[in-house]
């Protein structure tokens, strides 16, 4: 029942911020503050109650489950579901949506209501989307959250963002109308062979498909996922989109919005698609490893700040798009890690980006320069994340890394070597930007203030985050290792039909030792 | 009205048709391009009576009767909407109407 | 007392922490007691528990002390673990105590100098702290911690005058070419995860010794990645470029990373994995060949450079080159030995320099130095004890005792070899020629700069003990010819295996040492001739001693070879040409539409004309078919 609350604080919260925004600003800034942190308490509870249940292993148990019904004729129900997985991407939901509305508290000045609806009901959608147990509602929640952040950055996003707005929706739009094809036909399947007409996720698993059908519908699910993710090649609306978003569209938009993907990869394509997704993998493996040098390369070209930081997402979900395709719980559970870490670390990333943004106008790196001297807490802020997202130990992301690696490695040494080439890429990156925006000459004489109050304190507890997850990720590792470990299961249990060895994709170069996966076990 | 051949009657609703046709596309005056129209409707409506004398069947005459209802209907509104474009306009001409096209 | 073992490390950490979060609340006196005081602690400490683990070495080799699980994923666990041997024993010693030193120097060095007093000691103290966890892991994901931890550091510090795009260049360069180092390393982690779905090195260097046989693929592999990470760190071939431009940083920093600590890590990474090497016997060669390559790369254009700090570097890799020469023939102890001493000699070498430098006014250049002598004359002295250290000189300096064991074991050794013997006597020839050409530039002839300020008692007092160090270090352990003294080798053995010698006899070492003695003084000797009698005004300019001067052209083959094309593919594709084919399908939908629009003329009898032809086809259609 705890999930229902949380999605309905948010919607009401929303509701609330829009309807009092006509007394004041301020309160519909407290309104959404107040219920997020109420989500956030209730989260917390969540976690904290759950960690008694971890043993699961195989069956079908969430920590909680609710189920009312919706449209019982086509076998619709409100069906929602965490499992520690699922718990760990609603804390972090919760956590960043607490920051983007410190981070947009004086930034915002237009329509103050009508963005504070638009953002909570943006995290409602996202917690939704990692909640629901029946498709039909994923599905709809994977539209709510796409319509107000189509908004968000369609209004109060810089220059260009009209541009920006459309061709994230259509994007998104068109890959997520594919993924609907794939869940009716999902549907209609499964109904055809057990007579059983309907959407929930824990039914439809281990529906038999044919080779060609699954891989058709696997593809239709997946492609949604990795626009949203996002791989190369279809990540030309996430440098648009992050870069004209507004501050606190960015850090939702990188933070959790390409989590949905990710998470939908972990959570629909690999338990519900056992053989085609491992028929699939080195293709997605290649397109992974494509996403951390080609982004990486990109991240290194720009000269806009904030679209440097928002290449280095592509980078980042190439590791995310690596791991999930190796099928080992390293991997995996790598994969956990980078979406936290990632979140935290390219959101915070995102808030300097804006704050440096409203301070002095301008995002041009070449207009920028020795900044340390008038804003060091900035700069060392800066350091600490440009240090995270280079994958230096001590801090989240390298732990998340090093699984990804270490756990693709024992599926493919070819592609986890190229892969790593992305270390060094992420070092060219992330020095240019504290060297371009913090160190070396001033090339203009700036006026601009160093953080203060509010903005300490969110980046304090960004940084406490992301130590936390690098020297203890214990703490988060243990909460998803069940539900990491079931996904697993399930993919192999129900993989009736052996991996065809002689699939085209098996004949990509660098996947021979295939078998010594299954050999490991 | 048995010794007309079918065919005979065939073709004259052809003829009539095409010469509607020929009408709507040719003419520019609205007020013809109506008058064309009512010519194939009626051509139409001739063919159903045709077949409807062959077989012996009431069915034809009964969508005659439609069809002249319809054509009634048709020619009030297609009347009104001309009376208003011209006041509109001032011209009847149907090429010089092309404020649609944006 | 074994207990406190993490307050060791928890110590600088802590400094560094205070000093990073309220540095600029605090005074420069207070920031200095911080950031020197943690250091001081922890090399206090480092002697209590020295001695406690050195009484308790007849039943403790080993002290394991667990913090906590770092996390578990299907049997893979590593932990926050410190790991004390005779090895990190050695390390840890050298870490805090030399550190300790240049701390307080740089207390006094760093006070006038620009930029904030706080922050040098917080990335300082961060540096000991790494540096600490590097040598005190217990499992290699730990390690790459530190290691990681110190590349940050020396980044920071290469780059702390940060005005000067200059430095943030040599900073980057360091950092960037260091970790390709790293990623081999960590590619090299993967494999041992892969094969024992552990890190731990104990477990590790044990289940390898059970499972794979010697001269395996698997050793090969394995052993092969680790020395890429320390190829970058330790600056040898080909990855040692890194290392002069980090001169760019203030000299205490040259000192402690660049000198005495972090740039040997590599020798410390292979000592500490010697049983992977030791099963790959072609590793090991690779070792001591680069060992053997680099030592006479950098010892050759040690001699044409005229930045005073440039000329330590270049004799820093070259050192190094030695420690891997040594590792390579299998004479452990002898590389950690020389590391020891080479911290002492080497952090007063670059104290002593920095100390010169910053009294003329940040002059690096020697041939604009002379005289010297006269005007700092406990600088002199120390600089030259060090140097003499550093050159060789037989008998009375420490230098002298650890080179010397390393010459003798690359060709006594049972996988030595007498070329490279002949590399490295060659080497320690042109070491006591560019050792003492800048002796002899900077401190002897005219007086041509004024010193504006003299150090003062912060300065001196580390020099003076690092002197006396460079001076007796040596004397716990020499060659069986000269009292045969095997106190370091045979505290290390207990965690190192000894070297395997084949048999000589003792009038072949004799007259092996005895070369070697000549050719240092003949090396200096002729320095006195060059550079002392003569006096050139300045530097060789010829095309051959510019090739040296510029690192024998590494830096110009990288350039073309990996810095241009990716700054060029980065300039030509800053768009991302995939973004294209998206272009392209909005223009062809924006085409079609354009198309389409021609047939919206808004004409009536124009749409009924296309009525009209629809009905003509449709039927024509129906009625031919």
């Amino acid at each position: 029942m705890i999930l229902v609350y949380i999605i309905l604080i948010l919607f009401i919260g929303g509701l609330l911020a829009w309807l009092f925004s006509r007394i004041s600003d301020a309160l519909s800034r407290w309104i959404s503050l107040i219920f997020l942190i109420a989500g956030f308490v209730f989260a917390i509870i969540l976690w904290l109650n759950s960690s008694a249940s971890f043993e699961i292993t195989n069956s079908q148990n969430w920590i909680t489950e609710i189920r009312f019904s919706w449209i019982p004729q086509f076998g619709i129900s409100l069906h929602f579901a965490a499992d520690g997985l699922s718990i760990l991407l609603i804390l972090l939901t919760l956590f960043l949506g607490i920051l983007s509305v410190l981070t947009s508290w004086k930034g915002i000045t237009k329509n103050v209501g009508f963005y504070h609806f638009n953002l909570l009901w943006i995290l409602a959608g996202i917690i939704g989307v990692f909640t629901s147990l029946d498709l039909f509602l994923f599905y709809s929640f994977w539209e709510v959250m796409l319509i107000p952040m189509y908004f968000l950055i369609g209004i109060w996003g810089h220059e260009n963002r009209v541009y920006a707005s459309f061709k994230f929706f259509i994007f998104t739009q068109a890959s997520g109308l594919l993924m609907f094809v794939a869940i009716l036909a999902l549907y209609f399947i499964h109904g055809h062979n057990t007579d059983n007409y309907t959407f929930d996720y824990t039914e439809l698993l281990g529906t038999n498909l044919s080779p060609a059908a699954g891989m058709w519908i696997m593809l239709g699910f997946l492609i949604a996922f990795i626009v949203k993710l996002p791989a190369v090649p279809f990540h030309n609306w996430l440098p648009d989109a992050h870069t004209e978003a507004p501050t606190a569209g960015s850090v939702i938009l990188a933070g959790l919005l390409l989590k949905t993907g990710a998470y939908g990869i972990l959570r629909f394509i690999i338990p519900l698609f056992p053989e085609a997704s491992r028929n699939f993998a080195p293709i997605a493996i290649i397109m992974g490893v494509a996403g951390i040098l080609y982004g990486a390369k990109l991240a290194f070209a720009q000269n806009d700040f904030k679209r440097l930081v928002a290449y280095t997402s592509v980078s980042h979900m190439g590791f995310v798009l690596l791991g999930a395709f190796s099928f080992n719980q390293l991997a995996l559970q790598g994969v956990v890690m980078q979406i936290l870490t990632h979140g935290i670390s390219t959101g915070a990333l995102f808030i300097i980006v804006g704050s440096v943004q409203d301070r002095i106008h301008t995002r041009d790196l070449n207009r920028l320069g020795g900044l340390w001297e008038q804003v060091p807490n900035m700069g060392g802020i800066t350091m600490v994340f440009a240090m995270a997202s280079l994958g230096l130990p001590a801090l989240g992301n390298f732990i998340a890394e090093f699984l990804i690696l270490a756990g693709s490695f024992q599926s493919t040494v070819f592609w986890t070597i190229i892969a790593s080439l992305g270390l060094v890429a992420s070092a060219l990156y992330s020095l240019r930007i504290l060297q371009k925006v913090f160190f070396g000459e001033k090339k203009e004489e700036w006026k601009i203030s160093d953080f203060e109050g509010r903005e300490l304190l969110v980046m304090a507890s960004l940084i406490i985050a992301i130590v936390w997850i690098g020297i203890y990720p214990q703490s988060f590792l243990g909460t998803s290792q069940a539900s990491i470990q079931r996904i697993l299961y399930i993919n192999e249990s129900t993989k009736t039909l052996q991996v065809k060895s002689n699939s085209i994709f098996r004949k990509v170069p660098g996947f021979g030792e295939v078998k010594k996966d299954a050999e490991l076990k | 009205m048995n010794n007309v051949p079918v065919m005979a009657g065939l073709i004259l609703t052809g003829i009539l048709f095409i010469i509607g046709v020929m009408g709507v596309l040719i003419r520019r005056n609205l007020i013809f391009i109506l008058m064309s129209i009512e010519i194939m409707l009626n051509a139409a409506g001739m063919a159903f009576i045709v077949g409807a004398s062959k077989w012996t069947q009431p069915d034809g005459q009964v969508m005659f009767i439609f069809i002249l209802a319809m054509a009634a209907a048709e020619v009030a509104v297609g009347l009104a909407l001309i009376l208003q474009v011209y006041n509109k306009f001032k011209t009847l001409d149907a090429d010089s109407l092309d404020k649609m096209k944006d | 007392m074994l207990s406190l073992l993490w307050l060791i490390v928890a110590l600088p950490l802590c400094g560094f922490l205070l000093l990073a979060i309220f540095g600029r609340k605090f005074t420069k006196t207070v920031a200095g007691i911080i950031g020197v005081g943690t250091v001081g602690l922890s090399a206090l400490l480092t002697i209590l528990i020295g001695i406690s683990f050195i009484a308790g070495l007849s039943h403790t080799k080993i002290y394991v002390q667990t913090l906590w699980q770092w996390f578990y994923v299907n049997g893979f666990n590593p932990s926050i673990a410190f790991h004390l041997d005779s090895l990190s024993m050695v390390f840890i010693f050298v870490i805090t105590f030399v550190g300790f030193f240049i701390h307080l120097y740089s207390a006094e060095f760093m006070y006038d100098e620009e930029g904030e007093y706080s922050q040098f000691f917080a990335y300082m103290n961060l540096f000991v702290g790494s540096m600490l966890i590097l040598v005190l892991a217990d499992n290699l994901l730990l390690l790459y911690l530190g290691w990681e931890g110190v590349g940050l550091c020396s980044y920071l510090l290469i780059g702390f005058w940060y005005k000067d795009p200059a430095n943030g260049t040599a900073a980057r360069k360091a950092f960037i070419v260091t970790r390709v180092g790293d990623t081999a390393m960590a590619v090299g982690l993967f494999y041992l995860v892969m094969n024992f779905n552990t890190l731990n090195l104990s477990s590790i260097l044990s289940s390898a010794q059970q499972q794979w046989p010697s001269g395996s693929v698997m050793a090969f592999t394995a052993s092969i990645l680790l020395l890429g990470g320390a190829l970058g760190k330790s600056a040898q071939l080909p990855l040692q470029t890194w290392l002069p431009d980090a001169m760019a940083g203030p000299s205490p920093v040259s000192a402690l990373i660049h000198a005495a600590t972090m740039v040997t890590a590599g020798v410390y990474l292979i000592a500490r994995t010697n049983i992977l090497f030791i099963l790959s016997p072609p590793v090991q060669t690779i070792v001591a060949i680069i060992g053997t390559l680099t030592l006479l790369l950098a010892g050759f254009s040690a001699l044409t450079q005229y930045d005073i700090k440039r000329v330590l570097a270049y004799s820093t890799i070259s050192q190094i080159g030695y420690m891997f020469l040594a590792l390579g023939v299998g004479a452990w102890s002898a590389a950690i030995f020389h590391f020891m001493i080479h911290a002492f000699f080497k952090a007063l070498l670059f104290l002593g320099a920095g100390a010169v430098i910053i009294s003329l006014h940040h002059e690096h250049n020697m041939f604009k130095m002379g005289g010297l002598r006269k005007e700092m004359p406990v600088i002199f002295y120390t600089f030259l004890i060090g140097s003499a250290s550093l050159a060789a000189l037989p008998l009375i300096t420490a230098g002298f005792y650890s080179k010397d064991e390393i010459i003798w074991f690359s060709w006594s050794s049972s996988i030595g070899n007498p070329w490279l013997w002949i590399g490295a006597i060659i080497g320690a020839f042109t070491t006591a020629i560019y050792t003492f050409r800048m002796v002899f530039i900077t401190f002897f002839g005219d007086t041509k700069m004024k010193p504006h300020k003299k150090p003062g008692n912060l300065i001196l007092i580390p020099l003076v003990v690092l002197a006396v160090l460079s001076v007796i270090g040596g004397f716990i352990q020499t060659p069986s010819s000269l009292g045969g003294v095997s106190i370091f080798s045979s505290f290390l053995n207990l965690t190192l295996p000894a070297v395997i010698t084949n048999h000589f006899s003792e009038g072949f070492e004799i007259f092996f040492q005895v070369i070697t003695v000549v050719l240092a003084l003949l090396g200096i000797y002729i320095a006195y001739i060059l550079y002392a009698r003569r006096r050139p005004a300045e530097r060789n300019k010829s095309a051959a001693a510019n090739f040296l001067l510029y690192g024998w052209g590494f830096d110009w083959i990288y350039d073309r070879l990996f810095v241009r094309p990716i700054v060029w593919l980065a300039e030509i594709d800053r768009h991302d040409f995939i973004d294209y084919f998206y272009i392209l399908i909005a223009w062809i939908t924006g085409l079609g539409n354009t198309i389409l629009k021609q047939t919206q003329t808004g004409k009536l009898r124009w749409y009924a004309m296309g009525l009209v032809i629809g009905a003509i086809l449709t039927i024509s259609i129906v009625l031919l078919s």
